[in-house]
């Protein structure tokens, strides 16, 4: 078969994030953050200073890095920089559309869902709840 | 794409024919079995993409309860929980691990979450005060990821699937549009040559034919006419001339003779 996308099987996979501060640290709390030797993190805490430049590098570097299998990233994060998130497809890492304490979960937006809006007719949740 | 239903270039002989007749047959099979395998696919990706209708529903709920376990906290603990948590990380606990797993022939993801149970920096926030808010948040989140690492799973397996769907499609619709046309061009063109070859044999055959039927009828004739003149020779013989002689007494008497006076 050609040209299968590589689904590696590791153990110990890490979980990264770009988020507002406090969901950032609950997930801090709960003990998904890694340092590693060379002060190299694998969440980024986005506040009102932060760039769009700054998400966007944070955004590749996670996707390209080879231990990470998941993205967590807040939804408003992701409309930042939705044109990145719009044009990946790997299957690896997952980007995960996570809501913040500011913004609820807005299932229009998500890119996986919005990309199969075609797949749903009438009862279309990515189209909006009525 | 002009030329699209062309024949293959072959040498229109018997063996030829049997060659893409097997290989038409191979086409079709390879057809049917691979319809199969996309209609297979096509399910499992609609039974995948219900679930995660419904986990990311669930999922909005609990990041909200984990939000508001979090101010809880942050509360009763002072707002310095965060630097202190800031400050502890180290090496993370909570990893996830891939594996791989066959759904209808197509090698999908799966995560799963491992807690690698080392030490936790954070098992000391909140000594001071709000402990027990600190703990219940921390739970909280846990269960929150836990939550996200089978979201996370069910997206890649979702857009493999996807990619598969697409690939299967795609040959089904190449066998079905330029192969097997291909292939049947391929065989009448063949079958054309041959009965043209025969034709031309038959046809070279009844020439043939006609050749050495008039060869036989002109040798029939020349016999004939030397049988006749054979048994005209022969009467002449019994009655005691040759027709030749009785000629060349003619011609010599012709000649004068100077035996004869007058």
């Amino acid at each position: 078969m050609a040209n299968r996308a590589q689904i590696p099987t590791k153990n110990s996979a890490l979980i990264a994030m770009i988020a507002d501060e406090d969901t950032v640290v609950g997930f801090l709390l709960a003990g998904v953050g890694n340092v590693d030797l060379r002060r190299k993190t694998n969440y980024l805490i986005v506040d009102s200073k932060t760039t769009v430049k700054q998400i966007e590098d944070a955004f590749k570097e996670f996707t390209t890095r080879e231990d990470i299998a998941i993205v967590l990233i807040s939804q408003y994060v992701a409309n930042m920089i939705r044109f990145l998130v719009d044009s990946y497809n790997k299957p690896v890492p997952a980007i995960l559309e996570i809501p913040s304490k500011d913004h609820p979960y807005d299932p229009a937006h998500d890119s996986v869902l919005s990309r199969v809006k075609y797949l749903f007719s009438a009862e279309s949740v990515a189209s909006g709840r009525r | 794409m002009s030329g699209q239903t062309q024949r293959l270039n072959v040498v229109p002989t018997v063996t030829m024919l049997g060659v893409v007749k097997a290989r038409l047959v191979g086409a079709t099979r390879g057809h049917a079995l691979l319809k199969k395998k996309s209609d297979a696919l096509t399910v499992q990706f609609r039974q995948i993409l219900k679930k995660i209708v419904s986990t990311k529903e669930s999922m909005g709920d609990i990041m909200k309860t984990s939000s508001f376990a979090l101010t809880e906290a942050k509360y009763v603990a002072g707002d310095n929980i965060k630097h202190v948590v800031l400050e502890n990380v180290r090496e993370a606990s909570l990893k996830v691990r891939s594996r791989q797993e066959n759904v209808a022939g197509v090698k999908l993801p799966k995560f799963e979450y491992t807690n690698d149970g080392e030490v936790n920096k954070n098992d000391l926030t909140g000594l001071a005060r709000g402990g027990q808010q600190v703990q219940q948040c921390r739970a909280a989140y846990i269960k929150a990821i836990e939550v996200l690492v089978e979201l996370a799973s069910l997206q890649t397996s979702f857009l493999t699937l996807d990619e598969a769907i697409k690939t299967t499609n795609r040959r089904v619709n190449a066998l079905e549009n330029v192969v097997k046309p291909r292939l049947e061009n391929t065989i009448s063109y063949i079958k054309g040559e041959l009965d043209e070859l025969e034709r031309e044999d038959f046809f070279r055959l009844k020439k043939i034919q006609g050749y050495k039927k008039r060869e036989i009828e002109k040798q029939m004739q020349s016999a004939k006419m030397f049988a006749e003149e054979q048994v005209a020779e022969k009467l002449a013989l019994q009655r005691g001339i040759s027709l030749n002689n009785a000629q060349n007494m003619l011609s010599a008497a012709a000649q004068k003779d100077e035996d004869i006076i007058f």
